[in-house]
């Protein structure tokens, strides 16, 4: 039927990735571009959802509940608590910059970036970053399919690779063994962060508020009085 | 699916971010696009990970997660600082070294 006629190319894998990739593109252009701050934050939500959705479509699933839990349900709620709690969106309308053409500099750094990227992965296939992992028999992975399951034992059997066990269990073996030392800083990261963040935004005892500038008093300069102007 | 779309998404998404955070100049929208260009960097990796059948790379994202949580709650302590003293704060403002 109609089904059977589908290209090759046209697989479940591709639609999703397709799918979440508007979403993705969608949200990424509504933080740059919207005008109102908690519009950017929302566009912000799509994008981290989508990217949860293409970690799911790559068999990371591990990493797509804590990205919807850390980022989507901690980082934006927070970025959203303060945007409400300061409402620092006041002054968006001023239209002088002080950096001239910043905005062209972005836009040809980042274009230029992106093209880059792009032909180096048209011109020259998807190996020629992460290069061939390395095999203990010689042998090295097609060009032509990346997924495909290959011959290739490597190097150190003890670093677990993809469809050995679950996700979770391959992801908790290499954490807490391979990377024990990082896993340890990490939580030493997060105590100062958590100490320093206290401490910064602590109210310190006298908060002189910085007065608005007044008009200058014209009628009482020094040295010019209304009798000696005559 | 050949990983072209992943890669190219992700280059496009810190594109985007990069640019984003020369052009907004609200404190915590330019904070957001610091996260946009964190998540192109994570989608990456986990590409590569799937390319080189090496969870290796899942574990990185991990950790990029951990830091970018960090980051983004020690921002948000400055920003309620300084917009604290000062109300109103752009990143125009806050660049005169005052009060």
């Amino acid at each position: 039927m109609i089904l059977a006629d589908l290209p090759g190319w046209f697989t479940l894998e591709f639609s999703v990735f397709f799918v979440a990739g508007l979403i993705v593109l969608g949200g990424a252009f509504a933080v740059i571009s919207a005008r109102n701050p908690v519009h950017a934050a929302l566009g912000l939500v799509a994008t981290l959802f989508g990217v949860a959705v293409l970690f799911l479509n790559q068999n990371a699933q591990l990493l797509a509940a804590v990205q919807v839990i850390v980022y989507t349900g901690a980082i934006v709620v927070l970025i959203l608590f303060v945007l409400m709690l300061l409402g620092i969106d006041r002054d968006e309308d001023i239209y002088d910059e002080p950096l001239l053409g910043q905005r062209t500099f972005g836009v040809i750094i980042f274009g230029a970036l992106f093209l880059i990227i792009f032909g180096l992965f048209t011109l020259s296939g998807t190996r020629i970053v992460t290069g061939q992992p390395n095999c203990v028999n010689g042998k090295v992975i097609e060009q032509g399919d990346p997924y495909a399951p290959s011959e290739c034992v490597p190097v150190d059997p003890t670093i677990a690779t993809n469809g050995d066990r679950a996700n979770i269990n391959q992801i908790g073996r290499t954490l807490f063994t391979d990377f024990a030392f990082a896993f340890e800083i990490t939580a030493g990261l997060l105590t100062i962060a958590v100490v320093g963040a206290v401490v910064l935004a602590r109210k310190s005892k006298d908060v002189q508020q910085i007065p608005p500038p007044e008009d200058m008093d014209y009628e009482n300069l020094i040295g010019l009085d209304e009798e000696s102007a005559h | 699916m050949s990983p072209n779309g992943y890669l190219m998404l992700s280059a496009l998404l810190f594109a985007m971010g990069g640019f984003g955070l020369l052009k907004r100049r609200n404190p915590l929208v330019m904070l957001m696009c610091v996260e946009l260009m964190l998540n192109a960097v994570n989608l990456t990796f986990v590409t590569f990970s799937r390319m080189l059948n090496d969870i290796t790379g899942q574990v990185i994202v991990f950790f990029v997660l951990t830091v970018a949580a960090a980051e983004v709650v020690v921002g948000l302590a400055i920003i309620v600082a300084i917009a604290r003293r000062r109300s109103g704060a752009t990143a125009d403002d806050i660049s005169l070294l005052r009060g």
